[in-house]
């Protein structure tokens, strides 16, 4: 036990994690209830769909693409597919991952075949990348963009390529790769609540409100 | 009351709820909704991105309802909303918006975009930023009668020769009819034959009906203005009339914009539900042709398509109804890339055909509908909305085509109407 990462990592693993889902789990619940105090008035007009019934059905078909808008940006669409499969497969699927859910939430399921892993976080890597490329060629996307989306880019690229290399042994001190692989998760869940990150909750809110409001009125959504 | 910058900030913070936040909160800056915008497809200036649109009253979300911005408020760092701030915004939010919807169709995250303009158009009009033409249509609404100015002679003008040309009578005022037909501006000013085809339709399906010299305008421009005032106003003496006449409902006319504040605004502006129904005219005439109490007779040759408004299908769900009815009377009946759902604005919605200094973009706009329609080489455009049928009439013309017909979908069924039925 000489490695002088060490004890970094045990911090990583022990504290920082704890800390940082304390402030990920209490942000976000802060989020969300700032957004629901806020209310929205009963709609009085007579409804002439399902409000709920849509509401919840576009929480679900939102996810796909509009007909025929995929090729006017197929890198946004494309890439963005490729980006949250991956991070998803990278996060769920890896057996390290699967043990440290389970140690939480006493949830289990089996790991993935590890190439499958390694694989699909390469491509997420590949897609986040091509994600910032459109950012700042793209003069509708580079107008909008901010210090915050470039933000979330970079917390969201490290602990995929930190894990990565920590697992591959590819560079540096494994124990050191793998404590700020740890790091960069805990960073990434620390900003959560307070970026853009949050929209990975509420746009079941969102595409909620959408799906109602249209639906009440028996249009599509 | 006078309009100030701080009466618009006021606005604007009463306009953010639960979904408007919820709205913000998700926006991952993608840019997609730019790619269903006609502004931005037309000019592709990325200033017409539909939530650049938006960014005022998404700053005072920032800082003001969110407990971070709220901090950075606090500390200075909030960037605030100024008066030259929102002298910028006015063009992209009335000039360069219809308030058509497409935006709201296809964000991944499913902001309603075309809600929060409408929200933020409360804001804009309360600090005195809006334009001049739809201020000046208010106060001529608010004091005649009609954005117009005073319609009484030429609808009772109208009527009268809708009657002479059908020989049905056409009882004003009547107690206890059916319904309550009501009429935008333009219809009774520049197509007042919808009179006479809902004369001859209603009295085939054996429907009383009638208008009423208190609330017979349609239009709304409260709506388009984003000013709740008025709006409520300008409802709320159609709902008197309606409630007077003690019909059982309201026929909406071909008007998008007056279909949505009449039926959809409406109860929520005077704070209660009706005790009567509002009805799109196209969706009561296919409720008649379902109940086989609309007998047409003969086509209509050549090439004819449609125009799907914008109000009346993408945001208020009447998107089968004139397809049903269309088929009734076209014998050859093609639809334009993109028809139904997400058929694209003609540009003209949400006040924009109003607002003259809106006159160039709305011409770039058109470029898409134009190309749409001489693709399917269609000889007569059909729509179910008189200021979409307007905004068509003008632009084909600018664009140097006065051969392309536009007719209003009742009109036409009136044209076809089985008489010995």
């Amino acid at each position: 036990m000489n490695n002088p990462y060490f004890d970094l990592l045990m911090w990583a693993r022990g504290p920082g994690f704890d800390i940082a889902l304390t402030i990920m789990v209490g942000g976000i619940l802060l989020r969300v209830v700032e957004i629901l105090v806020l209310g929205r008035k009963r709609d009085l007009a007579t409804a002439k769909g399902s409000p709920v019934g849509q509401g919840v059905k576009t929480i679900f078909t939102r996810s796909f693409p509009r007909k025929g808008l995929v090729p006017f940006a197929p890198i946004t669409y494309i890439g963005g597919y490729i980006f949250h499969i991956g991070f998803a497969i990278a996060f769920l699927f890896l057996g390290a991952h699967i043990a440290l859910i389970d140690g939480l939430l006493g949830l289990s399921w089996p790991a993935a075949n590890r190439a499958i892993v390694e694989s699909a976080t390469a491509l997420a890597v590949i897609a986040l990348f091509a994600l910032l490329y459109t950012r700042i060629t793209d003069p509708v996307r580079r107008a909008l963009s901010t210090f915050g989306d470039y933000l979330v880019w970079l917390l969201s690229l490290l602990p995929l390529v930190l894990g990565y290399v920590a697992v591959n042994k590819l560079f540096g001190d494994p124990t050191l790769m793998m404590a700020l692989h740890i790091l960069s998760a805990e960073a990434l869940m620390v900003a959560f609540p307070f970026t853009k990150l949050m929209h990975a909750v509420t746009f079941l809110m969102a595409r909620y409100y959408n799906g109602s409001i249209q639906g009440r009125k028996g249009a599509e959504s | 009351m006078t309009a100030t910058l701080e009466r618009g900030l006021n606005a604007l913070r009463e306009q953010i709820d639960a979904p408007v936040a919820s709205f913000f909160t998700s926006c991952v800056s993608c840019g997609l909704c730019a790619e269903a915008c006609i502004f931005y497809r037309e000019t592709e200036d990325p200033k017409y991105t539909p939530i650049h649109k938006l960014e005022l009253m998404r700053r005072i979300w920032s800082n003001e309802f969110t407990l971070l911005g709220r901090l950075k408020s606090m500390v200075g760092l909030g960037r605030k909303v100024t008066e030259q701030d929102l002298k910028d915004w006015e063009e992209l939010v009335y000039d360069s918006c219809t308030m058509c919807g497409r935006c709201t169709m296809v964000c991944p995250v499913g902001n309603d975009l075309a809600m929060m303009i409408r929200k933020m158009r409360e804001g804009m009009s309360g600090s005195g930023h809006a334009p001049v033409e739809l201020i000046g249509a208010a106060e001529r609404h608010s004091d005649y009668g009609s954005p117009m100015g005073e319609l009484h002679p030429a609808l009772h003008a109208q009527i009268k020769h809708a009657e002479t040309e059908t020989g049905i009578p056409i009882e004003m005022n009547k107690e206890g009819a059916d319904y309550l037909v009501i009429l935008s501006a333009g219809e009774i000013r520049d197509y007042p034959e919808v009179i006479g085809a809902m004369a001859k339709i209603f009295k085939q399906a054996g429907i009383t009906w009638t208008i009423s010299d208190d609330g017979f305008e349609a239009t709304n421009v409260g709506i388009q203005l984003g000013n709740r005032d008025v709006a409520r106003t300008l409802v709320s003496k159609v709902v008197e009339a309606a409630e007077k006449l003690k019909v059982k409902g309201i026929i909406s006319p071909e008007c998008g914009h007056a279909y949505q504040a009449l039926r959809w605004e409406g109860p929520n502006l005077i704070g209660r539900s009706y005790d009567f129904e509002v009805v799109h005219i196209i969706e009561l005439l296919d409720r008649l042709r379902a109940e086989g109490k609309l007998k047409t007779k003969g086509k209509a040759s050549g090439k004819i398509t449609f125009h799907d408004p914008c109000q009346i299908n993408r945001r208020g769900g009447i998107n089968r109804e004139p397809r049903n009815l269309l088929n009734m009377v076209a014998d050859d009946f093609v639809e334009t890339e993109d028809a139904g759902t997400m058929n694209w604005c003609c540009g003209g919605g949400g006040g924009v055909g109003a607002n003259e200094r809106a006159a160039d973009l709305r011409f770039k706009a058109f470029n898409r509908k134009k190309r749409q329609f001489d693709a399917v080489g269609a000889e007569k455009i059909v729509t179910m909305c008189a200021y979409c049928h307007h905004t068509l009439e003008e632009q084909l013309e600018l664009h140097g085509d006065e051969e392309t017909e536009v007719i209003g979908l009742a009109e036409m069924i009136g044209e076809y109407l089985d008489d010995e039925a």
